[in-house]
């Protein structure tokens, strides 16, 4: 059976996310980083942040409101039972720090079957209030035996 | 940082509680992460880490090497591969592969008991 590429260029809501001290504190602990600029505003500060820092890969938390609608929507018809998280990749632009709100947009970019699988490769773009962007995304997931 | 240069090893041991402590700082609830019995029975050797946990060890491991700076990280890519499980060791590794412009490339390999968890993983990081 082939994958259905319909969905392909299909958009999403916006989806914005504010950015709070503490929530940068229970992610850069779970992670086990030890830098002091994602835990002390001073810190920060006299690194040359605007506030406290989010490390890098916050952003699958401020993006995942962005992505989870792309990923369970009916149209792109992903098998969840079957589906590995394949692949990732993230380009970084401005810092996003403690008091930013970061609007994500996601588009499924690309539906394609190799291999006996099926690919679902999705783009998110993440924004900060000042219209700067903050990261680029690419998710692929991978389904077996499409 | 010189091409052929290798970036200083991180290892981790992720508790056995690490994968609900993931979850709630991100968001990802999967019982796969955090319900052993649920894991099982779904043919798995136990609970697994989230791979985007090893990710954000990756990243951690490049951003360190390069003087620990969260903005000397412009772009990591990964694949994942194999699954992760808490209580045993992950060693992150990674070898300069290109040296442009103030910029360098790491390849990155994220290990754990001899599988590699995280392959073919690229980091360019700001180095001046």
């Amino acid at each position: 059976m082939a994958v259905d590429t319909s969905a392909q260029g299909k958009t999403y809501p916006p989806f914005a996310y504010e950015v709070g001290k503490e929530k940068i504190r229970e992610y850069a602990l779970a992670v086990g980083e030890d830098n002091s600029v994602y835990f002390d505003r001073d810190a920060a500060k006299a690194a040359g942040f605007r506030d406290v820092p989010a490390p890098p890969m916050f952003a699958v938390v401020y993006a995942a409101g962005a992505m989870g609608p792309a990923i369970l929507d009916p149209e792109v018809g992903i098998n969840f039972a079957l589906m590995v998280h394949g692949g990732q990749e993230f380009v970084w632009g401005e810092p996003v720090c403690s008091g930013d709100t970061i609007t994500t947009v996601v588009e499924c970019k690309e539906i394609f079957e190799k291999d006996g699988k099926g690919f679902y490769a999705f783009e998110s773009v993440s924004t900060n209030q000042d219209g700067q962007e903050v990261v680029r995304g690419t998710w692929t997931n991978i389904v077996r035996g499409v | 940082m010189d091409v052929g240069d290798q970036i200083p090893e991180l290892r981790v041991t992720p508790d056995r509680f690490l994968p609900h402590r993931y979850a709630g700082a991100s968001g990802d609830y999967n019982p796969i992460h955090i319900d052993k019995e649920f894991a099982t029975q779904v043919g798995l050797p136990g609970n697994i880490l989230h791979g985007l946990y090893g990710m954000g060890l990756v990243a951690r491991a490049n951003a360190a090497a390069a003087g620990g700076d969260p903005r000397s990280l412009k772009r990591l890519s990964v694949q994942f591969r194999g699954m992760g499980l808490p209580e045993q060791e992950i060693v992150v590794s990674g070898t300069v592969t290109e040296a442009v412009d103030g910029s360098v490339l790491v390849d990155t390999v994220a290990e754990q008991a001899g599988n590699q968890i995280i392959k073919n993983a690229v980091a360019e990081l700001r180095t001046s």
